[in-house]
């Protein structure tokens, strides 16, 4: 029985449910936002690696990010936020609350400062936190800079509870012996049920000249834009104007063809690589280590010495996101050290896999079905002479 | 704040959308504010911050969960798989209590609801081509692949109940004498009448839930809209979908047998009515507004009156077969808007990040309020 009982929801071992019985240990990224500085190369590595095609050249008047979102053809993205004190105060505002909560206070964790910071600045680069070197140890609360960036790589959760997986009809997604969740594109029929279920909004199906994926964005708007030559009719667009801008595509056309138009796509966690003991090509391309790539458990074990670090010295604004197994997806296999709220970078605040309700909706279904009859019954009922 | 020069070249900011002044920072995370340092626009930041519940933060108002790729399609399969499942139920009670017409039209609906469901299925995926692979496998986590085979069965046991039908009209020349001897055409007629009960059984044990299914459908993804209305989804799909089936029948069936057609209608008006309520009720102001709103608004607006008009015309003039066709052809529509509308909140309460943060924030506020601190995928250590 307690095979069955984390399949849905809670802490588990995905590879052992997923039924490999050697399986590796489980593989995941510690992304740290706070030593990124928003270079990029992951996105190029990954395109490069993978041969991702295209998606479209715009200027997104998003700060420096003109790649948008993670989708079909976007497996790394990296996010740009500014801020200015004001913001920053709030979050390291929000941070202290977290810290505090079941905690009797910040004070006692200040010796973790042994640990030290490595040197240079802890956060970002030396123009966002201009104030900060040297007398960290002594400053109970780092001098707010007049503005900031947050840079965060962001990528597929690889989910312990992974929606996407849950719910593909065909199997195409399957868990691989790492614990990552891989799509299979010689399977997948491009249901799209994946792309609605991701709590976090990686997977999307990539667009071209087949099948529903030719032409027009779906529902007027667009993650990243068809590649296809058609032009992006952002006019159909059936809400609001979100991404519109974005919509806007550059028309560009294919020179040559796209593969895998209609199927779903995402990090795979360089399935290919990790087969072959190689780290994934994102985080070998990242110059700052700020992806740092591993088992699991390893850098679960990172994230937390990291932030204990950041909060000794102050920047209480360091946060943990995916690193807690009791979360609503059975904890991520992509760890990651934010500063502000999840939702500044575009990431849900508490989501929850789709599929932890799935036996409750089952049950509510079934109880339709019945009165369906019942009221199918009823309407005969009186007519019987 | 400092203004440098080069803030000049900056390209425009975007405005906030509509409602955007109840976004913190006009929707995005790197707020306008921030940027063009004016004091307005500090003045702003900080009155919204003194009304943090009703202020969330975004990624440039970006969605944060995808919308389903699905299009009209998916929609239409909704309501069509409706008809066919209310159909087949129809079929049997009139194949049981005698009532030939409503058996005719019924076993015909759900026939042909299945087969253009399924095909406006196979449409909407992105390799139509692979549409069969649907059948690779079993999958009780994926209510699209138990929906594939209750689907698959439905559409078996309702072929043969129809192939019956029309084996007993064209084999038999409609005598109702069975042919006798040993011809091909007296042998299929006999392993029809065989067939007749288990396929009328079967296409009615496999109807209800092909038309209950959907909501689940629905409900198991990360659209906000959907996956909160799940404990009544199911319920609002039955009736609609006895909706539509009953509309069908007013529209098909003789006057003298549309009397189960007409206390269906009533009775599922009522309880589609009533069950809608109860879910926007659960669902809560936030995710309910897209139901209330916008074009999903005005569609489901629209199928309520339809609704209550259709089923008030067949309870009260459904012996007249004009006002009868007309109830069954507004109930139908009824039933058709119900599904796009549904459908239709969905796709928007995923496109606008509101629905996705707003509902989470409050769920983790509440259960950190209540001493909770180890369930947040947000930790501080
Ligand atoms: S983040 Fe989304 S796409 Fe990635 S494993 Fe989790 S559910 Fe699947
Ligand atoms: S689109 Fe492909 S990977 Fe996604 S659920 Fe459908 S079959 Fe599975
Ligand atoms: S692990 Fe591989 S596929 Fe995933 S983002 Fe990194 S480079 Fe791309």
């Amino acid at each position: 029985m307690d095979f069955w009982r984390n399949q849905l929801s809670g802490p588990t071992n995905p590879s052992v449910d997923a039924a490999w019985k050697d399986g590796e240990p489980r593989k995941g990224f510690f992304t740290d936002t706070s030593i990124c500085i928003g270079c990029k190369a992951c996105e190029v590595a990954c395109k490069e690696w993978n041969a991702i095609p295209e998606d479209g050249l715009d200027m997104l008047s998003q700060s420096y990010d003109n790649t948008g979102a993670l989708g079909a053809s976007t497996w790394r993205h990296v996010a740009f936020v500014e801020q200015s004190s004001d913001r920053i105060e709030q979050a390291r505002e929000s941070g202290r609350r977290l810290v505090e909560l079941g905690m009797p206070s910040l004070r006692s964790r200040e010796g973790s400062d042994a640990v030290g910071a490595p040197g240079g600045s802890p956060l970002g680069t030396a123009a966002t936190m201009p104030q900060t070197n040297g007398s960290l140890a002594v400053a109970d609360v780092p001098a707010l800079p007049d503005m900031r960036w947050l840079m965060s790589s962001d990528v597929c959760k690889h989910c312990t509870h992974a929606a996407c997986l849950d719910v593909c009809p065909t199997g195409s997604l399957f868990r691989s012996e790492f614990g990552t969740v891989v799509v299979q594109d010689d399977i997948c029929n491009g249901c799209g049920y994946c792309v609605a279920a991701c709590p976090f909004g990686v997977i999307e199906r990539r667009k071209g000249d087949e099948g529903h994926e030719n032409g027009k964005q779906s529902h007027g708007i667009s993650i990243r834009g068809s590649s296809s030559a058609s032009v992006v009719d952002a006019t159909t667009s059936t809400t609001q104007s979100v991404g519109s801008a974005h919509a806007a595509n550059s028309g560009f056309a294919n020179n040559g063809e796209v593969k895998n138009v209609g199927i779903a796509q995402k990090c795979t966690l360089c399935y290919d690589r990790l087969g072959d003991g190689q780290t994934p090509a994102c985080a070998q391309a990242c110059p700052t280590t700020s992806i740092k790539f591993g088992d699991l458990a390893d850098m679960r074990a990172a994230a937390q010495e990291r932030v204990a670090q950041l909060h000794g010295q102050g920047f209480t604004e360091a946060r943990l996101y995916g690193a807690d197994p009791n979360d609503g997806v059975g904890g991520t296999g992509s760890v990651f050290l934010l500063l502000d709220e999840p939702e500044v970078y575009g990431l849900p605040p508490d989501p929850r896999v789709t599929t932890a309700d799935l036996p409750d909706m089952f049950r509510k279904a079934g109880y339709a079905a019945l009165t369906m009859m019942a009221m199918a019954a009823a309407a005969f009922v009186r007519r019987r002479p | 704040m400092t203004t440098n020069p080069f803030d000049a070249d900056r390209p425009p900011e975007r405005q906030s959308r509509r409602g955007g002044g109840r976004r913190r920072g006009g929707g995005s995370g790197a707020s306008s504010n921030d940027s063009n340092g004016s004091q307005a626009g500090r003045r702003r930041t900080d009155e919204s911050v003194m009304v943090p519940e009703v202020s969330f933060d975004s990624y440039y108002g970006r969605h944060i969960v995808k919308p389903a790729p699905w299009e009209k399609e998916v929609a239409a399969y909704l309501f069509l798989g409706g008809v066919a499942g209310g159909s087949a139920l129809l079929a049997a009670g009139g194949s049981a209590l005698n009532y030939p017409a409503l058996r005719r039209v019924g076993r015909l609906g759900a026939v042909a609801g299945a087969a253009l469901g399924g095909a406006a299925l196979a449409k909407d995926l992105g390799k139509p081509s692979r549409a069969l692979n649907m059948m690779r496998t079993v999958k009780l986590t994926s209510p699209m692949s138990v929906g594939t085979w209750i689907l698959t069965a439905f559409g078996g046991f309702s072929g043969v109940a129809l192939a019956s039908e029309l084996g007993g009209i064209l084999l038999d020349g409609g005598s109702g004498e069975n042919p006798t001897g040993g011809s091909a055409v007296a042998l299929l007629s006999r392993a029809l009448k065989l067939a007749d009960g288990p396929a009328t059984v079967g296409s009615a044990l496999f109807g209800a839930p092909l038309a209950a299914y959907t909501a689940v459908l629905l409900s198991d993804t990360a659209t906000p809209t959907w996956h909160e209305s799940y404990h009544e989804l199911p319920l609002v799909f039955v009736s609609s979908a006895n909706l539509a089936s009953a509309g069908l029948a007013l529209i098909a069936v003789p006057t003298s047998q549309n009397g189960p057609a007409r206390k269906l209608a009533a009775l599922s008006a009522v309880v589609e009515l009533a069950a809608f309520e109860v879910m926007q009720h659960r669902m809560g102001a936030t995710l309910s507004e897209p139901l209330r709103t916008g074009k999903a608004g005005k569609l489901l607006r629209l199928s309520r009156a339809l609704t209550v008009g259709g089923a008030v015309g067949a309870v009260t003039l459904g012996s007249n077969r004009v006002v009868a066709a007309v109830s069954g052809l507004s109930l139908m529509a009824a039933s058709a808007l119900t599904r796009f509308g549904v459908f239709d909140a969905g796709i928007v309460s995923a496109i606008d990040p509101k629905y996705t943060v707003e509902p989470q924030r409050e769920r983790l506020e509440r259960r950190r309020a209540a001493g909770a601190t180890h369930d947040s995928i947000t930790t501080a250590r």
